[in-house]
């Protein structure tokens, strides 16, 4: 399994031509207390770039945009009960959506986690 | 009375905003100066504050640790006490021959029943009686003390330069600083610091009185913006780091952020200026009747008063009303409010309620459906959510009114 991650703060684990995205700890930690996650429809074909998701904090909402051009094949449900998941396990249990890879391409234009951390220590 | 504000002797020595001081391009003027930082800047960064962009300062919006966050930080408020930075606000204070008149021509407030050492909520309106400030004011010995909201202070300072005689005095007391200590637990931890001629358990709600804290002159009135039991301390800004780390040395405070204050004081039903009211608004749509005396009603004589009394007595097209949305996601600022197919309000402030664990939010709403239990709807991103015309304060207020 390979872990990438983008300049908007979002991982994506590929395994077996499907990629599971979330967000970083980094990001969790700027957005504060998450109330709730807004998540797109199984089915769904999203382009890069494009809005995915939406997280609520306290204090405002953000989107979550699809890493990756790809159909969602499945949402986590566990965020719809308990949305602060992603506070807590934002790497791991508080995954967002899973996708397919329309562009194997796509994955080569994002950062290995050597390069996120060194993205991170520069902001 | 044991009040004696230390600021009335150092007067003369303060700096005075005079009508000559005030250039004609005054608002463009301000956006080329760079403001100094608040008193309490580097130790909120020592404390691992994250600081944002507020009212032309950097201010705290939450701190770092296990006991930071916003919600963490709301709940502390609400259990124990929560020590937040308001040095933001405009700290003014007016003297000078006939004071009482001159400042009832410009706010709709009765001075003749605002007594030495009390405190109340005015407003500063525009001659249509549009909402240009919120604010409180407070009868000191020969003077009146008001506190501004920070990002419309400079206005407030020009509006009532220009709008009072000029024999009247405006100080800004631009070298103090503000902390709220606020929650249940706020009179116990600072009860061990203040010391006066009276305990501080003798200061009910919207009352102030002098104190010392470690040595300091400090004003403490008994109020603030969360619907807790609370106070307002204005002190020399060079005290405020040794108060706030006294402060937060107690057991039951933590300094807390904007993000909670804001959580809180919508939780409280408490407007924002800039936000719930604005020239657009008056305050008898925004519910705010209280906030013009009684006296002044009938006798009208201040700014906006033509429209003011005419919609005490005719009421207005919209109300401002507290709503409570079905799910968990939040309405904020902007979200459009429907009664079927017609639009029929916006949404003003909305966020999630920590303590009551569900979307919150303030709307104008057109006043048929203003009733409470009118059942409305809320559009998010092109979802409609059910929402419910709702009582307010969502959370019950705790104001110390005495035993």
């Amino acid at each position: 399994m390979t872990r990438y991650f983008t300049d908007e703060h979002e991982w994506i684990d590929v395994e077996d031509g499907i990629a599971t995205v979330g967000i970083t700890e980094y990001a969790q930690g700027q957005l504060g207390d998450i109330v709730f996650v807004e998540l797109p429809e199984t089915g769904a074909l999203i382009e890069q770039g494009k809005d995915a998701a939406v997280v609520e904090s306290v204090k405002a909402a953000s989107d979550v945009y699809a890493p990756i051009t790809g159909e969602i094949t499945e949402v986590n449900p566990a965020l719809e009960d308990d949305p602060a998941l992603v506070n807590s396990a934002p790497e791991d249990d508080g995954w967002f959506f899973k996708m397919t890879i329309a562009d194997e391409g796509e994955l080569d234009g994002l950062m290995d986690e050597d390069g996120y951390k060194a993205f991170v220590e520069a902001l | 009375m044991p009040t004696g504000p230390s600021d009335c002797r150092i007067l003369p020595g303060r700096p005075q905003v005079t009508d000559h001081d005030i250039p004609d391009d005054f608002d463009e003027h301000l956006e080329d100066l760079p403001l100094d930082p608040l008193p309490l800047d580097a130790w909120h960064r020592a404390r691992g504050a994250r600081m944002v962009p507020f009212a032309g300062y950097d201010m705290p919006i939450h701190y770092a640790g296990p006991s930071g966050g916003i919600v963490a930080e709301h709940n502390w408020t609400r259990e124990n006490a929560g020590l937040f930075d308001v040095s933001h606000m405009g700290q003014l204070l007016l003297s000078g021959p006939g004071l009482d008149a001159a400042v009832e021509a410009v706010l709709p407030i009765d001075l003749s029943t605002l007594k030495l050492g009390q405190q109340r909520y005015s407003l500063l309106l525009d001659e249509d009686g549009g909402v240009l400030d919120d604010l409180m004011v407070s009868r000191w010995p020969d003077a009146l003390y008001l506190v501004v909201n920070g990002a419309t202070k400079w206005d407030d300072i020009g509006t009532l330069r220009e709008a009072l005689p000029d024999d009247i005095t405006l100080n800004h007391l631009d070298e103090h600083a503000l902390l709220a200590l606020q929650g249940p637990k706020a009179a116990d931890a600072l009860a061990r610091h203040a010391q006066g001629e009276y305990p501080l358990s003798a200061l009910t709600f919207m009352r102030f009185r002098r104190f010392t804290i470690a040595g300091h002159d400090v004003t403490i009135a008994r109020a603030g913006y969360t619907g807790e039991d609370g106070f307002e301390i204005s002190l020399p800004a060079a005290a405020a780091e040794d108060i706030a780390t006294l402060l937060c040395a107690e057991p039951e405070v933590q300094p807390i952020g904007l993000g909670a204050r804001d959580s809180l004081r919508l939780e409280a039903g408490l407007p924002l200026y800039g936000h719930d009211m604005s020239p657009e608004t008056s305050p008898i749509e925004a519910g705010l009747i209280f906030g013009i005396n009684k006296r002044r009603r009938s006798e009208g004589g201040f700014p906006g008063a033509d429209r003011i009394i005419r919609e005490i007595a005719e009421g207005t097209a919209r109300r401002w009303v507290g709503l409570r949305i079905d799910g968990r996601l939040p309405a904020r600022e902007g979200a459009e409010v429907f009664a079927g197919s017609d639009h029929i309000g916006t949404v003003t402030s909305g966020g999630f309620s920590p303590t009551l664990g569900a979307p919150i939010a303030m709307a104008y709403v057109a006043s048929e459906h203003a009733a409470i239990g009118t059942a409305l709807e809320v559009e998010v991103r092109g979802k409609r959510l059910a929402a419910t015309v709702s009582p307010t304060p969502f959370v019950p207020h705790r104001y110390f009114r005495g035993s």
